[in-house]
């Protein structure tokens, strides 16, 4: 018998402290899998975010540097800027990234600068016990949203993916989820597709993740991956928004032929 | 027997996303509790076991290792 599948070498040999369920556990290990995958360990540089990963330097054996609320891309950029041979990379939640650092992000992106961001859309402020967030869904109910968001009052859910793609210095934006196997795995070749682009210096990548929060959508973990499927992927679809690089990549296939 | 896990259950939060996953019944709720006082799952050796390693995919815990036969 052959072992096919155990923990990512980049990944410490520590328990997580995340809820039962949740789904950043699974996208650290994504990240663990995809830089043993690429063997970039040694010139990996994360930044992790205020919210509930605030302690994932706990976990992803890389070099980490926690950074102010919502200021990972910017401190992303600075790391990058002077050390233009690493893969940076910032990981921010949605209160982290479409709150208090929608600035910073749509700027980062704006600029293309050579970074990748690994955005978790769980629809809630998780580590503050499930406030209204800028991506909860509408009707949804959360403790500042009891009767569910309405237009009137809170306005519509912010599509970071599609805001983003608008903009010329984006690169490649996908929105996955984690919520099945089968989205697992496209999510972890997102996460490759995302790291390999800023190795060959094409610019601004963000592979935003739809991941499940147990605790404040007060469901089960199983009920919870439904629910992405069910009421989560009609909000915010899933799928490559923008892939220039491919998109050349085809065209010049298209016009040899 | 083409496959089996080894689940280490002091790091299962006993979400049971495992079993939701698992077509073949491989996987079962216990009633014992692990340190942090979880009820782990545990592997049912009913010899359907293919090593598809689904579970060991969506477990977010990483407490699944796969072995498979080649």
């Amino acid at each position: 018998m052959k072992k096919i599948f155990s923990r990512p070498k980049s990944l410490k040999d520590a328990p997580f402290h995340y809820c039962p369920g949740c789904g950043h556990s699974i996208a650290h290990r994504l990240i663990c899998e995809v830089i043993d995958e690429l063997d970039i360990r040694g010139i990996a540089i994360g930044v992790p975010p205020a919210g509930c990963a605030v302690l994932a330097y706990n976990y992803l054996d890389i070099d980490m540097i926690e950074s102010p609320h919502g200021r990972g891309p910017a401190m992303a950029t600075g790391i990058k800027r002077m050390l233009p041979d690493r893969v940076v990379f910032s990981y921010q939640g949605d209160g982290d990234l479409a709150a208090i650092g929608i600035a910073e992000s749509f700027h980062a992106a704006n600029r293309g600068e050579n970074i990748t961001v690994i955005f978790i859309n769980n629809a809630v402020y998780g580590m503050t016990g499930g406030q209204l967030a800028p991506t909860t869904t509408m009707g949804q109910r959360t403790t500042t949203s009891p009767l569910g968001r309405t237009r009137e009052l809170e306005g519509y859910p912010v599509q970071v993916c599609e805001l983003l793609s608008g903009l010329r210095g984006t690169t490649y934006i996908e929105r996955c989820a984690v919520n099945t196997p089968a989205n697992i795995m496209k999510t972890r070749r997102a996460i490759k597709k995302a790291f390999e682009y800023q190795m060959d210096n094409k610019g601004f990548t963000l592979v935003e993740i739809l991941s499940p929060c147990p605790t404040n959508w007060k469901m089960s973990s199983v009920e919870a991956c439904k629910w992405i499927s069910d009421v989560m992927t009609k909000e915010f679809p899933l799928g490559v928004m923008k892939d220039i690089p491919s998109a050349q990549e085809k065209k010049a296939v298209a016009a040899h032929d | 027997m083409k496959g089996y896990i080894v689940i280490n259950k002091e790091i299962c939060k006993e979400c049971h996303l495992c079993i939701s996953v698992c077509n073949r019944d491989c996987i079962s709720p216990s009633t014992e509790y692990n340190l942090k006082g979880y009820h782990p799952v545990f592997y049912n050796d009913n010899g359907k076991c293919n090593g598809c390693g689904l579970c060991a995919t969506i477990c977010p815990d990483v407490a699944i290792e796969v072995y498979r036969e080649r």
